[in-house]
């Protein structure tokens, strides 16, 4: 199992955003979550993405527990095994597309410019490599983003709404592209969503709501 | 209405508080320096304005003798009987110890009513008691209360005049000082109508007011000097208010909007807009009055002993408040304060209601603006250039100083730019990059603070190296102009006589020093007359000469002067100089004479005698070797009787000279560290400013697995970065700004020019303070990234909790 979540919990001050949630995410699997705002899905994405720590539970990934990592732990761990796509992109402004995409890779040491080309020519990039990140579309942004986030070849890869910003045609195209890499690396997919018809392409479908998961229908 | 968008604008800062701190703090560090200068200079010119008016200096005649020794009694007597009007004054100086005090005895019965005397009079003045034993002094309560010589009459304090000096009757001055015969005397404006003019009746040389050396005349190019200075620190301050400003209308950019769109007037919005600054700048610029006064009061004692070792003006070293000068500084920090939001106010009127905001736009450059800015940059330098070289005036030295210093901070951007892209290309690994690409991303935002750090650095390096190179070459001109080993002064001819004869078998050359005051080219001057020998000819520093000027100045028949007069009057050798009426002679050369505010000429002794009979030497230069100098000075005083203080040797001349040297800039440096000081914060403001608004951008970076330590280290590189390469380019800046403090600024100030000479361990010492400076100024916004909670990291992520 790449992914064991037992029993998470997590609080705002006084408003409790998760209560105990479990769950598990296998090598090649991919995993739709749902859920209203303010539910708790971009919280839970943060934690397992080891950008924030729990008040209670337990995050395995990969066989290690990460939950009480230190800070340069967490850097690492996210640094090697996790590729994220925000729902605002959140690019590096000063950096190239090019460099933007190869960012992550060359961090972790994994740095494979073919890679990076073909993914660049997968997502419709190729020919603005050399723009920076203001120059580009919202769309152009989000699929720069999902280049960088796939480009060192995560074990894990969480994305929050990421094709959020692209037309129906883009956006299908990106998601094949994620379900193909997930299917071909053995990687795994958690993917916020707010289209139950891309939920429906993902392996298995949860639905977050009050801070509890349920499958897909249950509320 | 006004009132309601005044409120919500104030709501900004009541949220904001350390962004006001910034804004308060900029306009009052700005308002304390400029103020803080500009009170010792409304000080100084108040003390040159009684010193001027003191026995009516600013407006009476004397009668003086050319060598400028006291008048005869006899000659005074014989003018008064003529029926001429004339007031005899005794004036000297009285010192024991630390004591020190000027005296001037004047006679009240005959003194010109123009003589301005007034603390003469009133109901309560006992004017026997001044007349009569053992006398009254007249003096400030200030200088009463420092450090007097002993056993003086009694003290009555009075307002109004000059510092260090007191005023009573001749007869007390006369037994205070020793001396019988007047100093000078003072002439009544109106004469007898049926007496012949004056000069028939008297050899004595009658001086006019304009022709004396006046302390606010000579004294102006140092506070002018002050003046640059203050305006600088005024001009980096404003950049810190600039920043703050132009953060605040950013940050209520959505508010204004909003404010527009509910249906509030633009000019009412402008209007609160104008009122929030002027109330804000009232406050700091109180602040930064007390902050001014505090500074000029610390500096004032200071300035006082390097206006008094410059050039012999007295000022008081304690400071009063001047309402007239509260309320200038005020003013200049409202005018500051409007200039710096002038931007800001611009733009709140062409901000369209419904047009989406661009994030952060206000410290997006583009690079068109970029270009144009850097085109503005290189007309001013240019402009600078042409001042330096062609301009022949003190204010168009000024001039291009101004011009260089904005032209270089306009410029400074896109070179920073250039450079980084530059290292950019070179830098290996992702993170290299990264830094080097986001800096060059922050300097829109940072340019402004950058500017005020070059501007401190360049005045640092331009200053120290101009101290720097003044101070060497002062030094080996005192060690070329002061060779002999003993300097000797008898109190009378007969002594001097008596001493030629024990001098000459023990020395190994007695030269005498002896001078007339005089007029050269219409100023006031003196002529020396000086002995043939090699201690002149292998050390007088000469700067320009015409050949074997030295054997021709042998044979009597030539004149050599110095750089001052050379310079005030056009002279070059070859040309002729009249030394006296009569007397006229070529110039055989020029020598260079630091610190000497006034003309100079010099002839042979033999010269000398001849043109000036009556005045025999009673100072001379003794060449003795090193290892007799000490037992000669002792038998000097032990077995010939010397006083303690007439024999001094070439090192307490050279220690006395350095010290009055070193206070001399003792100002200048201590306004140097607070300009530095003031930039430094400039940074830390920007630093501040930008810390907040870049967190989406530092985010990403912590969010693909760089700790938050690490990118608090970053932050700390970027700042040491962006200081060294500030640095770097200050210092070309400094040094052209050296090179116009020495060779055009000095000449035109004070007549002279100094070689230039650059110092790298003075600038390796500021380059340091600067990454100090940087480094102080990044720790904060630094540990405060270093210790920032994840979750403010991750709202820039999460629109949901």
């Amino acid at each position: 199992m790449l992914l064991q979540i037992d029993g998470l919990t997590k609080a705002y001050g006084p408003v409790a955003v998760l209560r105990g949630v479990s769950l598990t995410l296998a090598h090649g699997q991919s995993l739709a979550l749902t859920g209203e705002s303010g539910s708790g899905k971009s919280t839970l994405m943060h934690l397992v993405g080891a950008l924030d720590t729990p008040d209670d539970g337990s995050i395995m990934l990969d066989g290690v527990e990460i939950t009480g990592m230190d800070d340069a732990a967490r850097a690492a761990l996210r640094r090697d095994k996790i590729g994220l796509v925000f729902q605002q992109f959140n690019l590096i402004p000063s950096l190239s597309v090019a460099q933007n995409i190869g960012f992550q890779a060359r961090l972790a040491r994994r740095h494979d410019p073919a890679r990076d080309a073909m993914l660049a020519q997968r997502l419709g990039l190729s020919d603005l490599m050399s723009r920076y990140p203001e120059e580009l579309s919202g769309g152009q942004q989000q699929r720069v983003a999902i280049a960088r986030a796939l480009a060192h070849a995560p074990a894990l890869i969480l994305a929050d709404e990421p094709t959020g910003n692209l037309d129906e045609a883009t956006g299908d195209a990106v998601l094949d592209l994620l379900l193909e890499l997930v299917t071909s690396t053995g990687a795994a997919l958690m993917m916020v969503t707010h289209s139950t018809r891309l939920a429906a392409r993902l392996d298995r479908r949860l639905h977050l709501s009050r801070g509890q998961l349920a499958p897909l229908g249950s509320g | 209405m006004v009132y309601t968008a005044l409120s919500t604008l104030f709501s900004h800062w009541r949220r904001h508080p350390g962004q006001l701190a910034m804004l308060v703090l900029g306009l009052a560090l700005a308002t304390a320096l400029w103020s803080g200068v500009q009170a010792i200079n409304t000080e100084a010119r108040a003390a040159y304005a009684d010193a001027a008016a003191t026995l009516g200096q600013d407006r009476l005649d004397r009668l003086v003798r050319a060598d400028g020794r006291p008048v005869p009694l006899a000659d005074y007597i014989a003018l008064r009987r003529a029926g001429y009007l004339v007031s005899p004054v005794i004036s000297g100086e009285l010192r024991a110890g630390d004591g020190r005090l000027r005296l001037l005895g004047i006679d009240p019965l005959t003194a010109p009513p123009e003589a301005n005397t007034p603390t003469l009079q009133g109901e309560d003045f006992n004017l026997a008691a001044f007349f009569t034993a053992p006398g009254l002094l007249l003096m400030t309560g200030a200088t009463a209360a420092g450090p007097l010589p002993p056993d003086l009459p009694p003290i009555r304090t009075t307002e109004r005049f000059p510092p260090g000096a007191a005023l009573t009757d001749i007869g007390t001055a006369a037994r205070l000082l020793g001396q019988s015969d007047p100093s000078y005397l003072l002439i009544w404006l109106e004469q007898p109508a049926h007496l012949p003019p004056l000069s028939t009746a008297t050899s004595l040389q009658r001086i006019a007011p304009e022709q004396r050396a006046d302390p606010a005349q000579l004294t102006e190019s140092f506070h002018l000097n002050l003046t640059a200075f203050g305006l600088l620190a005024f001009a980096v301050g404003l950049f810190i208010v600039h920043a703050a400003i132009g953060l605040a209308f950013e940050q209520r950019r959505a508010t204004i909007r909003t404010l527009r769109a509910l249906g509030l007037p633009l000019r009412s919005l402008l209007t609160a807009f104008g009122l929030e600054l002027a109330v804000l700048s009232l406050f700091a610029g109180l602040v930064g009055l007390i902050l001014g006064y505090a500074i000029a009061a610390a500096l004032m004692p200071g300035v006082a002993g390097t206006l008094r070792g410059l050039y012999g003006a007295d000022l008081p070293g304690t400071l009063s408040f001047d309402p007239i000068w509260a309320l200038a500084a005020l003013a200049m920090t409202l005018a500051g304060a409007a200039l710096a939001g002038a931007q800001a106010m611009g733009r709140t009127a062409r901000l369209p209601i419904l047009a989406p905001a661009l994030p952060q736009a206000w410290h997006q450059a583009s690079t068109r603006q970029m270009r144009r800015q850097a085109g503005v940059a290189v007309a001013l330098l240019s402009l600078s250039g042409t001042f330096a070289l062609w301009g022949d005036s003190l204010i168009l030295g000024f001039g291009a100083v101004a011009c260089l210093f904005l032209g270089a901070a306009l410029l400074l951007p896109i070179t920073l730019s250039t450079l980084l892209q530059l290292a950019q290309r070179g830098a290996r690994g992702p993170l290299g990059e990264w830094l080097l690409a986001d800096t060059r991303q922050q300097l829109p935002g940072l340019s402004l603070a950058l500017m005020a750090l070059l501007l401190a650095l360049s005045a640092n390096i331009g200053v120290s190296t101009m101290v720097g190179s003044f101070r060497a070459t002062f030094v080996g001109w005192l060690d070329q102009r002061l060779v002999a080993e003993l300097y000797v002064t008898a109190q009378t001819e007969a002594e001097a006589a008596r001493l030629m004869a024990y001098l000459t078998p023990r020395t190994e050359a007695v030269l005498p020093v002896v001078w007339a005051d005089t007029t050269l080219a219409g100023r006031p001057g003196a002529v020396y007359g000086q002995a043939d020998h090699p201690t002149f000819r292998d050390h007088w520093p000469l700067i320009a000469a015409m050949p074997d000027a030295w054997d021709r100045l042998a044979t009597g028949d030539g004149v050599l002067i110095n750089e001052q007069l050379a310079r005030f009057a056009g002279l070059s050798p070859g040309a002729r100089l009249t030394i006296t009426p009569g007397v006229t002679l070529p110039i055989l050369g020029i020598y260079s004479d630091y610190g000497n505010p006034e003309a100079q000429a010099i002839i042979t002794l033999d010269r000398f005698a001849a043109t000036f009979p009556d005045i025999a030497p009673t100072r001379f230069a003794l060449r003795v070797a090193p290892a007799a100098t000490a037992a000669l000075a002792s038998a000097l005083r032990d077995d010939f009787g010397l006083p303690a203080d007439a024999v001094i040797n070439q090192t307490q001349i050279k220690r006395f000279s350095l010290e009055i040297f070193e206070q001399t800039f003792l100002i200048t440096g201590a306004l140097n560290l607070l300009t530095l000081g003031v930039a430094g914060f400039a940074l830390l403001t920007g630093l501040l400013t930008l810390a907040d608004m870049r967190l989406p951008q530092l985010a990403p970076v912590w969010a693909l697995g760089i700790t938050r330590a690490r990118l608090a280290r970053f932050e700390l590189i970027r700042s040491l970065i962006l200081a060294t390469l500030t640095f770097v380019l200050a210092l070309p800046v400094g040094l052209a700004l050296a090179w116009m403090l020495l060779a055009v600024i000095n000449v035109q100030a004070f007549g002279w020019r100094l070689p230039m000479q650059v110092f790298p361990a003075d600038a390796g010492q500021l380059l340091a303070l600067a990454l100090v400076a940087a480094c102080v100024a990044a720790a904060l916004p630094a540990l405060r990234l270093a210790r920032i909670s994840p979750s403010r990291l991750l709202k820039v992520f999460a629109h949901e909790a």
